[in-house]
């Protein structure tokens, strides 16, 4: 048998506050704990440099029948073809998308996943399971500016119309470039893949479960709530698949049209 | 097949102890509780360890394996290399009362705390009367064992001992959705989840639901859904307003 001797405990908080078994490491696992909070900052850190470049480039997001869903719906009249109202009248140098994304990002920062994906990975409370967090002093939610997360249930309302914008874009994808009906290419493919994947995301979150049918006590006196809230309970059991899957969609849908719009790619069209 | 373990176990009390090294005869089939039995019974027989049912139901094995909190007697040897030392600690959330044996008192002041379950009249022929689909949710929290695993691994309280002051931790706040949501009781705990038993604290990060050892889906299934029920009573000005004019009474 041989003897650790344990190293003098660094912080008299945590675990190694008074009374507790006096281990100085801040952690003991000897898995790759570290794996999935580096995985989740790469990702997300890529989605924020992208969507930032592509929001303040203010170009190249519109190709006949299509528009990106950074830009959608097209609130100034700059779609080519005036194919898409004008409905705003802002000043020409701020992008479109400044004012359209503040809804999804809004929706996302107050996701129930992705708070616990930004959590761990960016605020490091706690980076894993029972890994030390850095921090001395700590609140949650209670306080301003976290306390904020509570509204998201109006993100989801608001997200609900960008859905049904984004679905509509998907049905216009389905003319040509002439604004005829009838037909189909590879961007109508991947413009109803991003509607169906946001669709997923929105109604798989928690507080649509809860609106649903999560806030009553008796399912029993309402049946149709209860197949409802057992339906996106369904769904929400892959919300943060859908999270991730649908942040890729919007991303990859609005790639497709930048590369149709800059004449890097043309659309194979099916009929 | 049998192998010589290495284990490295934490020996002490609430004065002070240090991580020390055993080797220990492992059989195949068997889960970390037997080779610490094993240890008691041929090396280390003033070695404290708290255990009941070896079947992981009576939730009295907690300690942390690799430094995860888990039941000694649901964590197989097999899971680990033979060459691997496995260290064993006790819980670190929780005050040390001798080797691997942890003072768990900070839980059962908070479920005293919390409010009792108060039911509506009984009916007219003395029955009290709900149907399944409306108790089945809060069935699946009815299964956990009060192991502490989810209080010993909430950083809210594991990395803040003064949050123990104020906040109540996975397993009591679920028990208040538990109630909450219960189709014959009346009191409304939304205020109390959150003014007294510090919901608001909980930042959902999951890691009570990944080591549960019942499987419970803490997070998603009762933290959650208190947290936007607190929303309905506290952040949402439409709920608020519905409740006011009498449109949305609580369910």
């Amino acid at each position: 048998m041989t003897t650790i001797t344990p190293a003098p405990v660094p912080h008299a908080e945590g675990t190694g506050a008074p009374g507790r078994a006096t281990i100085a490491a801040r952690h003991l696992r000897t898995d790759r704990w570290w794996l999935q909070p580096l995985i989740t900052v790469a990702v997300l850190v890529s989605f924020i440099i992208y969507s930032t470049i592509r929001a303040f480039e203010n170009a190249h997001y519109f190709a006949e029948p299509y528009i990106s869903p950074f830009y959608s719906p097209c609130i100034v009249d700059a779609c080519e073809g005036n194919s898409f109202p004008k409905l705003f009248d802002g000043p020409s140098f701020i992008s479109p998308a400044l004012y359209i994304l503040v809804i999804p990002l809004g929706f996302r920062l107050t996701c129930y996943y992705y708070r616990k994906a930004y959590y761990r990975s960016f605020w490091m409370s706690p980076p894993a399971c029972a890994v030390a967090e850095p921090h001395k002093k700590y609140t949650g939610e209670t306080r301003v500016p976290l306390i904020g997360n509570n509204v998201h249930r109006y993100f989801f309302y608001a997200g609900l119309v960008f859905n049904a914008i984004l679905t509509y874009d998907a049905v216009l994808a389905f003319r040509n470039a002439e604004g005829e009906w009838g037909h189909m290419g590879l961007g109508t493919l991947v413009f109803l893949l991003n509607a169906t994947l946001l669709w997923l995301y929105s109604l798989s979150c928690h507080s649509c479960r809860h609106i649903m049918g999560g806030r009553l006590n008796s399912f029993s006196r309402h049946p149709l709530r209860y197949k409802g809230w057992t339906l996106v309970s369904k769904l929400n059991g892959s919300h943060m698949k859908y999270a991730w899957v649908s942040l890729f969609g919007v991303a990859l849908t609005d790639l497709y049209v930048r590369l149709l719009a800059t004449n890097a790619f043309s659309d194979p069209r099916f009929f | 097949m049998t192998y010589d373990g290495k284990l490295r176990v934490w020996r002490g009390d609430e004065t002070g102890g240090e991580l020390r090294d055993y080797t220990v005869q492992v059989n195949e089939g068997e889960v970390v509780l037997d080779v610490i039995h094993r240890l008691q019974a041929t090396q280390a027989g003033d070695l404290a360890v708290r255990w009941n049912c070896k079947a992981g139901k009576c939730g009295s094995c907690s300690a942390e394996i690799n430094g995860k909190p888990r039941l000694m007697c649901l964590t197989r040897m097999g899971t680990f290399a033979e060459d691997e030392v496995v260290t064993i600690t006790p819980m670190r959330t929780f005050p040390v009362i001798r080797d691997l044996v942890t003072d768990v008192s900070y839980n059962y002041e908070k479920a005293a705390a919390l409010p009792g379950f108060e039911p509506r009249p009984r009916d007219a022929d003395g029955q009290h009367r709900m149907q399944q689909i409306d108790v089945e949710r809060s069935q699946e929290f009815r299964k956990c064992i009060e192991c502490f695993l989810c209080q010993d691994v909430c950083h809210v309280v594991r990395d803040h001992e003064d949050n123990k002051k104020v906040y109540a931790g996975p397993r009591f706040l679920m028990r208040l959705a538990e109630l909450d949501m219960h189709p014959l009781d009346t009191f409304d705990r939304r205020k109390v989840a959150q003014d007294n038993m510090g919901l608001g604290m909980c930042n959902i990060t999951k890691c009570c639901s990944e080591v549960c050892p019942e499987g419970i889906h803490i997070t998603d299934n009762a933290l959650i859904p208190m947290k936007e029920r607190v929303v309905d009573r506290k952040y949402d000005p439409l709920t608020w307003l519905g409740a006011k004019i009498g449109r949305r009474p609580h369910p």
